[in-house]
């Protein structure tokens, strides 16, 4: 009986906090693709992400900021870092990073330090850094080399920093494009959509899009990771056959 | 038109693939070597991971060194005996170079002694080549001269266990040639490749072969020594792109096909002297990469 009433405050307040809660944002995603097919002629894939925030108030004063982040799955790395030794350069020193995302973007519909506060970057992980450090957290003194991986990656256009690229109209509908580079591993690549707004995350949505060769691709892989003996010995017969057949497609050429 | 390789997973131009197998089958059907030492930096270059790219060149060194046999084949320029006794040699030591490669890469810095393997060997073969044939050259070029001798007598006469090579003309102990394939083998364990460019010269200067017959004769012993790897790496690393070796051997085929021609067009002392410029090119820009400062200080590895 006690206990009963002990509740009933919590209870009240459950069902008062609701209506007090700010206006419930969330988002209704759309993808131009959600699943990608590597095929024999795959040279990279612009994938458009694309929603609208569905809220059941009227639009509050202060403006509505969207980020777009998708991740490709993570891999173990080692990064090297080289030095002179008796006149040569050589590897002197590595550290391995337990899981950084092979494939990382992150689109912004305003510069990321505005829209972003510190806190929530570290909270859900969302600029490069972050997303880097949050899966390899086994890093020590070692702020240099992670620094070097991202600047690697993003030379290569496996990392980037998309600031300004998510379109927003009238607070509601959003859009933004992200090219897939040509070299894409394989797996699910994670997208997670944030609704902010004074740099506080308001809703969050997350998908995933599959990444799979298909296909003689897919066939091959599978071939080659399970049925390595056969693999081997097919790759052999068809480099012998291939040069036999060359040989003599020559000779009777020249009759 | 772009080429998705995979095992590599990474999309190559194919036509610039095409155009490295080609130029490696060229040099293949010239010179008697596979082309490893100069198809995997290139593979390097465009992009390929150096283990699919160390691992899927043995695969289309088989190739074109299969094209190429048959051309020797049909020409007689094979000595099949002295072929398999060097193989005898190579399979061994191959076995050796791969326990060697695994032990080493315990240690670490695997990649600085493939480099400086390639630099050292590079430079030797490729300087003591040149010089030889320059020398050959100018002799030959004093027309009239009276013909030199043929061929001095020295330790690989005097051995123990002679045997006869009716195709190289010879009459030698069978000891040298084993320890040839041997050491050979071991080093194209090291450094994955066929180890044509070893085995020509030692073929040459320490075995006294007849430069027509050495060409066929390496390329004998190379398609099994590749074949060896390229079984081991597949089995092993899963490392073996079978659409990236089609793609390089389609034009490695072809290639080897046009070299073999442009080599029986050639005097022997050129094609050695071209050989020799060509190994220490590759020698060079290698040994420039391990002199000069980095681009960047940091690398990522490869697998982690």
């Amino acid at each position: 009986m006690l206990r009963r009433l002990a509740l009933l405050p919590a209870l009240l307040l459950a069902l008062v906090l609701p209506g007090a809660a700010p206006a419930q944002e969330d988002v209704v995603l759309g993808l131009s693709q959600n699943r990608i097919a590597i095929t024999a002629n795959f040279d990279g894939s612009e994938l458009l992400i694309f929603g609208a925030v569905k809220r059941e108030t009227a639009i509050p004063e202060t403006p509505l900021d969207v980020i777009v982040t998708l991740a490709g799955p993570s891999e173990p790395v080692t990064i090297h870092r080289k030095s002179r030794r008796l006149g040569i350069w050589v590897n002197t020193s590595s550290v391995e990073v337990d899981r950084a995302p092979s494939f990382y973007a992150v689109a912004t519909s305003g510069p990321l330090d505005e829209v972003l506060t510190q806190t929530e970057d570290l909270r859900h992980a969302v600029s490069i850094p972050r997303a880097v450090r949050s899966v390899g957290a086994t890093i020590e003194g070692a702020q240099s080399y992670t620094e070097a991986l991202i600047r690697l990656r993003e030379r290569t256009g496996a990392y980037q920093m998309l600031e300004n690229e998510v379109q927003v109209d009238q607070q509601t509908l959003f859009r933004t494009n992200v090219v897939l580079p040509a070299n894409l591993t394989e797996g699910a690549y994670s997208a997670r959509i944030f609704l902010t707004r004074e740099g506080r995350v308001l809703s969050r949505f997350d998908t995933v899009i599959d990444v799979r060769k298909v296909g003689l691709e897919r066939w091959l892989y599978v071939l080659a990771q399970e049925q390595a003996l056969a693999y081997g010995l097919l790759s052999l017969v068809i480099a012998i056959a291939a040069g036999w057949g060359a040989s003599t497609a020559f000779r009777l050429l020249r009759g | 038109m772009q080429l998705y390789l995979p095992i590599a997973e990474v999309s190559v131009n194919i036509f610039l693939l095409l155009g490295i197998g080609g130029l490696v089958g060229v040099l293949s059907g010239m010179f008697g070597v596979g082309g490893g030492f100069l198809i995997t930096p290139l593979l390097f270059f465009v992009g390929i991971p150096p283990a699919v790219a160390v691992a899927t060149s043995a695969n289309q060194i088989v190739a074109s060194s299969v094209s190429g046999l048959m051309a020797h084949l049909r020409r007689r320029t094979v000595d099949m005996r002295m072929g398999l006794i060097l193989l005898a040699g190579g399979l061994v030591g191959s076995a050796c170079g791969v326990a060697i490669f695994a032990r080493l890469k315990e240690l670490g810095q695997v990649d600085l002694l493939v480099s400086l393997c390639y630099v050292v060997f590079l430079g030797i073969v490729g300087g003591l080549m040149f010089f030889e044939s320059l020398r050959a050259l100018r002799r030959s070029r004093g027309a009239t001269g009276p013909a030199r001798p043929r061929r001095q007598r020295n330790w690989v006469h005097v051995w123990p266990l002679k045997m006869r090579f009716r195709t190289s003309g010879l009459y030698i102990s069978v000891i040298p040639p084993i320890l040839s394939g041997l050491v050979v083998g071991i080093l194209s364990a090291i450094m994955g490749v066929g180890g044509g460019f070893i085995m020509v010269p030692a073929m040459i200067y320490l075995l006294g072969m007849p430069t027509k017959v050495v060409v066929g004769t390496s390329l004998f012993q190379i398609i099994f020594v590749t074949a060896f790897t390229t079984l081991l790496h597949a089995v092993t690393n899963h490392t073996v792109d079978m659409l990236l070796a089609v793609v390089l051997l389609i034009g490695g085929v072809i290639g080897a096909q046009l070299g073999t021609r442009i080599g029986l067009m050639m005097r022997a002392e050129q094609l050695r002297i071209l050989l020799a410029a060509l190994v220490l090119l590759v020698c060079g820009k290698l040994a420039w990469d391990l002199l000069a400062p980095p681009a960047d200080l940091y690398s990522i590895g490869e697998d982690g």
